[in-house]
Order: C-alpha cells, then sequence, then structure tokens
C-alpha cells in the first residue's frame, strides 16, 4: 500500500520512539460556559442496556424535559426512566418528600412489575435540597428485597457531564458486590458499555483467545456482575470511567491501560493488553486477531482518501475525543486541531495521547464563546460538536457532525472500524455531494 | 411529586427562550448549571435555527455552591454584554439556581449595564413552558412599551396594528405571521411590530404607536396584550383566524375597527375549504369520529373546525393548558363531551383509546400514540419535532390555513371510495386488518392482536416493532358481556377502522337489553338501533 504520510504524521510518528506524543501538552482550561449535556443523558443508552432496571430521576421538569430532547425525541411508548419531578409542595414542605417519592416508587412497580433494579438518579436540584437518595434507596431495599434491588447515584449537572453519569451509576452497580473468594479463578472484566453485538464480538475473540471466564460491567441484566477481588483483570472499553477504576482497584483489581478500542490500531492494542495480562502466546493473538484487523482496515481504508489530510476540530462531549482523534490521526492520516475533552484523565488516557502528533491543542473543560473564536480562527474541514452547535456552524459554510453519534453508534473493535472512518467521512461526502448554498 | 416520562410543556425558562430566540438583539443571561444548555437544540435542531439561540448560561458546578455562583453570574452577564452588544438583556435563574437564591435580577442592576436589563421571575417548580413565555413577554412589553407616549398620526394616516405572540419554535408561526400580514394588508392595515418574533427590544418601544393588537397566540400574549389595552387603550382582535368561519369573523372584527369593509376581502379569498367539504366526494367525511388535544388555541379552533367546517363528529377533546382549561371545558361542552384537562400523556392515551376516535389531531405525543393504535394523525399544536417545520409555504392561520388544515385534516383518513370497497371486500386478503391505507406505516402481516394495549418498545426504536392492532376490543377487556365465537368472527368482517365503533356500539346495546352473550343477532339488532 502506497500509504501517503503527511508531514505531521510523520513527525507523530518521530515523537512516537520517545513515546510522547502530546502526553506533555498542557491542555487549555478556560472557565466559561460549558455547553455539554449532564449525566442524566447516559441514561439515554444505561436504560437500553440494562433490560430490567428502570432509571427513576428525581429532579425538575428540566430534567424531564432534557431527558426527552436528548433522547431521540419521544420515540419510545414507554422507556424504562422516568422523572419524579419535585413541586412546590415539595420544597415548602406541604408534602414529605421521602413519602411521595414512596408512592412514586409504589406507583412504578405496581405498573412495571418486570423490573428488578430501581435505579434512583440524582439530580441538581436534588442535590442542592440534599434529598438523601442514598437512604431512600436504603430503606427501598428493604422493603423490596430480594425481588427488586434499589441503588443511586447522581447525574446531576452540578457534579458530571453526559458520560460521567455511567461512571457514577457503575459504581453504584460495584458498589454493592461480593468481593471475590481469594482461590476464584481469573476473570477479565469489560468496563464500560457497549453495544450488544460488540460484546459478542469481543467475547468470541476472548474465548478464542483462550480467555473463557470474561464479564462486562454493565451486565445486560441486575444480576449479572461477578464477584470481584484479586482474581479480576479490567479492561477498560470505555474512557470516561475514572471513579469505576478507582473503585475496582480498591476491590482488588488490577486496571490495565491501553489505547481505547477504536480503529484496528486501537482495538488491536486494547486487546494485546488484555492477552499480555493472560499470557496468551503471540502466535495465537495473531491467529485470532489477523483476519479482524485485515478487515479493519480494508473497511477503513474506504474513507481514507477523503479523510486524509482534513483538519479536524472535537468540542469536548464524551471523553472519548483523545481515542477518537488518534483514530482519525493514524489510521486516515486526517490533521487534528483541537481535541476538547470535558474532563481529561492523564493515566487512562496516556497510551492514546501519546499516539496523537504533539501538534495538537487540548482544551480540557469549557469556554464555548472561547472555542468558538478558535473555531473560526482555525476553519478545520470538519468539526465534531453538540447538537446546539451544529446547525448554526453548517449556516456559517462549516461542515459538522454531531459528537453524542461517536456515543450512540456501535463503533468499537475490528467490525466497527470502517462504520466509525464512515461516520467522519459522511459529512465531507455530504458537502462534495450537494450543489446547493446557504 | 409527579411521575412524568414524557412533557408536553418544558419549564418556564424554556419559554423564555423561546420569547428570546425569536427576538433580535436581545439577550438571555440564564443562571443554570451545564446540562441545562440542551435547549439550544430545541432550536438549532428542531427549528433548524441558523443561529445559536441568544442565551449566555452560568453552568455553575457543585464546587462553586456557597462561595462564588454569584460572581460567575456577574462575569457572565458582564462577558455576555460585551461580546454580544444587545439592545437589552433579561436575566433569571432555571430551576437549579433558583434553590440557590442568587436573585440574578439585584446581581445585574449592580453591574451598571449600560443596556436595559428586565430580570424575570419564573417560578420553575410550579409553572411550565407557556406560562413562561407569557410571563416573559409581559415583562419585556411592560418594561420596555411603559412610560412611553404613542406618537400623533398625521390624519388620514393608514391604520396600523400589532400582531402579538408568535415566537420561535412555535407550531407554525412562522408562515400565520405572513398570512395574517396579507391579510390584514387586504383590509388597508399595516403592521406596526411583529412580536416577540422579529422584534427587536428598540421596536418593543414603538408598540404603543399602534391602533390595534391582533393577538395570534393567547398563550404567550394574551397577558401582553392586555395591559397595552389597559395602559394604551389599544383594543384586542382576539378572534383567532383558524378555519373558514374564524378568519372572516376575524375580517369583520378588524374592518370594523379600521372602518373599511371585509366583504370584499371575503369574497374574493383564495379560500377552497368550504367547496371542498361541500363536495359530493367529501360525504364520506360525516360524522368521522376526531379525538382532539392541544395547546387550547389549537385544540378548540380544530374542534370548531372539525365538527362546523369538516362535519366530522368531536369525541374528545382537551388540553395540556391548565390556565385555559376554562375555555376548553366550554368548548367541549357545545360538543356534549367533557374536556381532558392533563399533562401525563398517559391519560390521553387512555382517553384515546376509550374514544374510539378514525382521526386524532394532537401534538407529537397524540401522533405516538395514534401510530400505535394505527389510527389516522395530523400534527396541530406544539410541542412540535422537526417535522412540524415543513420547508414549503403552510400556515394554520387565515384563508390559506384553512387549505392547509383541510388537506391536513383529511389526508390521514382512508378516501371515500376506498372506504367503500374496504366494505364490499372485507374479506379480501389485502384488505384485512393487517392491510393498512397505503400512507400508514407497513405492519407486520399476519398479526392478530385482540387488545390494544400498552406496549413498551422493548426491541427497537421504531415504530414497526409495535405489533399494536386497533381492532377495538377494549371493552371487552373492561368487563362488558361476552361475545360468542360466531358473533366475534362476524365482527371481525366488520372493517377495523370502524370496528371498534361496532364493538362498542353492540356491547352498549347488549348491556342496555340485558342480552349475555353477544349473538351474530345482537350485533345486527345493534347495528339497525344506532345506524351508521
Ligand atoms: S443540569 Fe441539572 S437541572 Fe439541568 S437537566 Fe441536568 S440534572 Fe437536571
Ligand atoms: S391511502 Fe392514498 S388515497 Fe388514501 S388517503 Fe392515503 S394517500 Fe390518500
Amino acid at each position: 500500500m502506497n500509504r501517503h504520510v503527511p508531514p505531521h504524521v510523520a513527525a507523530a510518528e518521530a515523537r512516537e520512539a520517545d513515546g510522547l506524543g502530546c502526553t506533555d501538552v498542557t491542555p487549555i482550561k478556560q472557565r466559561g460556559q460549558h455547553e455539554v449535556f449532564c449525566g442524566l443523558t447516559s441514561i439515554i443508552w444505561l436504560h437500553r442496556k440494562v433490560q430490567d432496571a428502570f432509571f427513576l430521576i428525581v429532579g425538575s421538569r428540566t430534567c424531564a424535559h432534557l431527558m426527552q430532547s436528548a433522547a431521540g425525541v419521544m420515540i419510545f411508548a414507554e422507556p424504562r426512566f422516568g422523572t419524579a419531578i419535585i413541586d412546590d409542595r415539595d420544597l415548602s414542605g406541604m408534602a414529605d418528600m421521602n413519602e411521595e417519592l414512596d408512592k412514586v416508587v409504589a406507583r412504578l412497580i405496581a405498573r412495571r412489575p418486570d423490573i428488578r433494579m430501581l435505579v434512583l438518579v440524582g439530580s441538581c436540584p436534588s442535590e442542592v435540597i440534599k434529598l438523601d437518595l442514598g437512604r431512600a434507596a436504603m430503606k427501598l431495599n428493604e422493603r423490596f428485597a430480594p425481588d427488586l434491588r434499589v441503588l443511586s447515584y447522581s447525574g446531576s449537572g452540578i457534579e458530571t457531564t453526559f458520560t460521567q453519569g455511567e461512571d457514577n451509576f457503575l459504581q453504584a452497580v460495584i458498589g454493592g458486590t461480593p468481593r471475590a473468594a481469594p482461590d476464584a479463578p481469573r476473570q477479565l472484566l469489560i468496563a464500560g458499555c457497549l453495544a450488544d453485538v460488540i460484546e459478542d464480538q469481543f467475547t468470541r475473540i476472548f474465548h478464542g483467545l483462550g480467555i473463557e471466564n470474561v464479564h462486562f460491567l454493565p451486565a445486560r441484566h441486575a444480576e449479572g456482575v461477578p464477584p470481584i477481588g484479586p482474581n479480576t483483570t479490567v479492561l477498560m472499553a470505555q474512557p470516561y470511567l475514572t471513579e469505576t477504576a478507582k473503585m475496582l482497584e480498591k476491590k482488588g483489581a488490577r486496571v490495565l491501560t491501553a489505547p481505547f478500542p477504536l480503529g484496528e490500531e486501537g482495538t488491536t492494542a486494547w486487546l494485546r493488553a488484555a492477552a499480555d495480562a493472560f499470557d496468551v502466546p503471540a502466535d495465537r493473538f495473531a491467529a485470532i486477531t489477523d483476519a479482524g484487523r485485515e478487515r479493519a482496515r480494508k473497511a477503513v481504508s474506504l474513507y481514507r482518501d477523503r479523510l486524509a489530510g482534513k483538519r479536524v476540530f472535537f468540542f469536548p462531549d464524551s471523553q472519548m475525543e483523545p481515542s477518537l482523534a488518534r483514530f482519525l490521526s493514524r489510521e486516515v492520516d486526517a490533521e487534528i486541531l483541537e481535541v476538547g475533552t470535558p474532563y481529561l484523565n492523564k493515566n487512562h488516557m496516556a497510551p492514546d495521547l501519546a499516539l496523537l502528533p504533539s501538534s495538537v491543542r487540548l482544551a480540557e473543560g469549557q469556554d464555548v464563546d472561547k472555542q468558538i473564536d478558535r473555531v473560526r480562527a482555525d476553519d478545520p474541514d470538519l468539526i465534531i460538536c453538540g447538537m446546539g452547535l451544529g446547525n448554526p456552524f453548517e449556516a456559517e459554510g462549516r461542515t459538522t457532525k454531531w459528537s453524542i453519534e461517536f456515543a450512540f453508534t456501535p463503533i468499537q473493535g475490528y467490525e466497527q472500524a470502517g462504520d466509525l472512518a464512515e461516520l467522519f467521512a459522511r459529512p465531507l461526502g455530504r458537502r462534495d455531494l450537494l450543489q446547493v448554498e446557504v | 411529586m409527579q411521575l412524568t416520562v414524557w412533557t408536553y410543556e418544558g419549564p418556564p425558562h424554556v419559554g423564555a427562550m423561546r420569547v428570546a430566540t425569536g427576538m433580535k438583539g436581545l439577550h438571555y443571561v440564564l443562571h443554570a448549571p451545564q446540562g441545562d444548555t440542551y435547549a439550544d437544540l430545541l432550536f438549532t435542531m428542531i427549528e433548524r435555527r441558523k443561529a445559536r439561540p441568544p442565551v449566555t448560561y452560568t453552568t455553575f458546578q457543585a464546587r462553586d455552591l456557597g462561595s462564588d455562583t454569584a460572581e460567575i453570574f456577574k462575569t457572565a452577564c458582564k462577558e455576555a454584554v460585551e461580546r454580544f452588544d444587545p439592545q437589552a438583556i433579561i436575566v433569571g435563574a432555571s430551576c437549579t439556581a433558583e434553590l440557590i437564591q442568587d436573585d440574578p435580577g439585584g446581581l445585574a442592576k449592580t453591574l451598571d449595564l449600560n443596556v436595559p436589563v428586565i430580570p424575570l421571575e419564573l417560578p420553575s417548580y410550579q409553572k411550565k413552558e407557556n406560562w413562561g413565555a407569557s410571563e416573559t413577554f409581559f415583562q419585556l412589553v411592560r418594561g420596555l412599551a411603559g412610560g412611553r407616549t404613542p406618537e400623533e398620526k398625521p390624519e388620514g394616516a393608514p391604520k396600523t396594528c400589532n400582531i402579538l405572540g408568535p415566537t420561535a419554535l412555535g407550531f407554525r408561526h412562522r408562515d400565520d405571521v405572513t398570512e395574517i400580514t396579507r391579510l390584514l394588508g387586504t383590509l388597508g392595515v399595516e403592521v406596526n411590530v411583529v412580536a416577540p418574533m422579529g422584534a427587536t427590544p428598540h421596536d418593543l418601544t414603538r408598540l404603543p404607536n399602534a391602533d390595534f393588537n391582533v393577538v395570534l397566540y393567547p398563550e404567550v400574549a394574551g397577558q401582553a396584550a392586555q395591559w397595552l389595552k389597559r395602559t394604551f387603550g389599544q383594543p384586542i382582535v382576539s378572534t383567532v383566524p383558524m378555519g373558514v368561519n374564524a378568519t372572516r369573523q376575524f375580517v369583520r372584527e378588524v374592518a370594523e375597527l379600521v372602518g373599511a369593509d371585509p366583504e370584499p376581502v371575503i369574497a374574493q379569498a383564495d379560500e377552497r375549504l368550504s367547496w371542498y367539504s361541500l363536495s359530493i366526494d367529501s360525504n364520506y367525511l360525516t360524522g368521522k369520529r376526531v379525538f382532539i388535544f392541544g395547546d387550547a388555541t389549537h385544540a378548540i379552533a380544530a374542534a370548531r373546525i372539525a365538527e362546523h367546517e369538516l362535519g366530522f363528529k368531536v369525541c374528545g377533546l382537551g388540553t395540556y393548558s391548565r390556565e385555559f382549561a376554562r375555555e376548553v371545558r366550554a368548548a367541549a361542552k357545545e360538543y356534549g363531551i367533557e374536556a381532558l384537562i392533563t399533562d401525563d400523556h398517559l391519560e390521553v392515551e387512555d382517553a384515546i383509546v376509550a374514544a374510539q376516535p378514525e382521526l386524532v389531531l394532537g401534538t407529537q405525543m397524540e401522533r405516538h400514540i395514534a401510530k400505535r393504535l394505527r389510527i389516522g394523525c395530523a400534527v396541530i399544536s406544539a410541542p412540535v419535532h422537526v417535522q412540524d417545520f415543513p420547508a414549503r409555504y403552510s400556515p394554520f392561520m387565515g384563508f390559506e390555513g384553512a387549505n392547509v388544515i383541510f388537506d391536513s385534516f383529511v389526508h390521514p383518513l382512508v378516501m371515500g371510495l376506498e372506504e367503500h370497497l374496504l366494505g364490499m371486500f372485507r374479506e379480501d386478503f389485502e384488505f384485512n386488518d393487517d392491510a393498512q391505507a397505503s400512507h400508514l406505516a407497513a405492519l407486520h402481516a399476519g398479526a392478530k392482536h385482540e387488545t390494544i394495549e400498552i406496549p413498551e418498545a422493548q426491541t427497537a426504536p421504531d415504530d414497526k416493532t409495535q405489533d399494536v392492532v386497533a381492532n377495538g376490543s377494549v371493552a371487552a377487556s373492561f368487563g362488558s358481556p361476552s361475545w360468542t365465537d360466531d358473533a366475534e368472527l362476524e365482527l371481525k368482517k366488520i372493517p377495523f377502522f370502524v370496528r371498534g365503533k361496532a364493538r362498542r356500539n353492540t356491547e352498549r346495546f347488549a348491556a342496555e337489553q340485558g342480552v349475555n352473550p353477544i349473538t351474530i343477532e345482537t350485533l345486527y339488532d345493534a347495528k339497525a338501533h344506532y345506524g351508521r
């Protein structure tokens, strides 16, 4: 293959020799308006993933409205989430909020007897008024165990952005799991929500590698999380699980760091981290992954022409931005201008950052107006941004992609590498296709 | 505490955003956490607006609480004025900031900004979106037009009016304004200011110059118009020109105010609803049962049009606007029914199932309900969806609005001769329960369902997975008389879209006559008793 190597890629490859990449780049940190979802929004995929769970937000009309606006606007007849809306009577003390919550829960359980896990989700209002959902969950647990397990966590916007909601949820899930016996057999725990189809693909690969004991967090059912202890090796499938990883470590688990499984390179490095931890011989690793690698490379190559040399700007959204940028930079030779992320975990991100060119501007947190100024100064070919910003940029004649699509689309693993490239390529292709102007 | 899955209205600050985003030269500084910025997407995605809403959110975090959230507000406010250079700003709190009681209005006053600051008090735990829009518009009008004196006008100058009520994210507001402006022009009336949509704060100071006010959306502008009337003596044209008759009445009302002759305008109207409705082809529309739910203005108008201009039968009427419950109750009474006043969509769903309509006119929420129940549906009111901002010109008001309404209320129904053929050849395999009118989404063939149930979309976010057929045996599940197998089979030969009615009538008849079980005889006895 005749690989076109733009200067910045060459530079990055040179730096790779000492393994630094943009590890040392100091991120821009500006305090201004954050234009990101709050942690409640991760319920949109969590409630689909955990099939016997119901997520009950205890919040305001704003929280309910956010959920319906972000959740693809009123598609589901009756999703497994809802909002207990705090009103005046609750706040003025005319109604006892805990009693009110009990009533809502009783109604809900009567309506949905199939629910095995009820998750109380805290919001900004519930936190500001210091409503103790942990205690509420405990009391409900006493009442409904063992038919129903009740958990709580915070998805509030004053504590969490978007994907951090999942981080908090997973801590709640594993908080109560028993410690594995010292002689328990070794197990691999994949942490972070993945599409079912991707879980199945990875399971086949791990089995092929001889790693039989594989679990996913979150599991598809309330009862699916195994005891965790020193027998547990954790491979992070998502980059936003800072606190979950800490908790797993506290339980004695070993957490691996690797590039995240996006693209051929990322997926291979990610799988290899597990293979190395489980002492899988190199020839076996090759035998199991070579075909997938080849397919992924081929699928991605279909979009390389469209993406190579394109200058890309990432707004902060899901914390997946550094990994997505690494994929674009390394596998389709795009040029990365800015990688915004709501929070940069330098540990978990180290392997990805090391593969990014040092020319990349990192930005942690946000001042959206200043970031928009930078976009206008940079004039990128492609902007990855939130849903509130997309059309205004398009109206300026810029090409955009909704960042939320990367959280909502199966993109991890070999078989999805082409889909991932296609997501980036589509808006560019569309611009080429259209003979209309604003 | 109320359990909610979907809501008809957002919080009141979203109403304020609809006003601010509709306007030009106004900026809204909203004390709110980061997640609340989702509201931007309503405007840029659903309405496909080309600019971000003119809103700065302070996005304070937990670590700021108790120390410097007030400082954060002040900084945001100052920077917003510098960056966006607005003619005026509105300031307020969302639900979370309301709890921390920073008093945005008071804080903004301390900043010595060189623009008017209008503080908003929108109680998030009591009120909702439309109330918020109304209150915001009222405060803006009072704050900016208050204390002005109307300009003297030269003798014989053309009469002018303001058009009040249209906002961003409003159902068909864009085209309604165009249509009504044109209509007013035919009466020789010039439009002074359209507000909030398209107006600047400066324009609001000119409101008192108009001779009268036209209120298109009382939910938003009723309060402000009342104030203008009290303060400047501007009369209000309160007929909402939706449908042929209301539009004619509107024309007459305006003509009377300005001393013009309405009849030429009415005679020359390019209005086709009347003739289309009178044409023989429309016979089949007679008595079609229609269920209506939406904001009060649109629901009341839709009911009037359905019943008096299309010859439908209104079998359900309701609203989520509690502020207008009285008006909707009064309207429902005219049709001999009880109004449904609720903001719980599950209650609306139950009411639709019970009413067994052949057509649903509602919001996006009812569209989804109707789709699941396989009933035709047209959207007549906010809350809106990207589809409610069609590329083509499609007002709901004025004479062209009546034309649009004819099309949108009638097209979801099975056509006249089509319906007869379905009756004649009801055993035809393509006409059976699982064959749907060609414009409705295809469903799985072969699915037979006995009861309407409210399904959960377990598998995929797609209507195709909803195997629910409105074959109308709901009454049976409520413990009504039982059916013999023969009678049940005979019932199935009746086309699905009238079967629900047939079943309901038969069961009512059987209950009244004390017949149990229901036989084929009972079925036809009931048919003879009630007629079609
Ligand atoms: S930011 Fe807070 S108040 Fe706003 S939707 Fe999220 S949890 Fe609710
Ligand atoms: S099925 Fe065809 S003919 Fe009948 S109403 Fe729909 S579009 Fe018109």
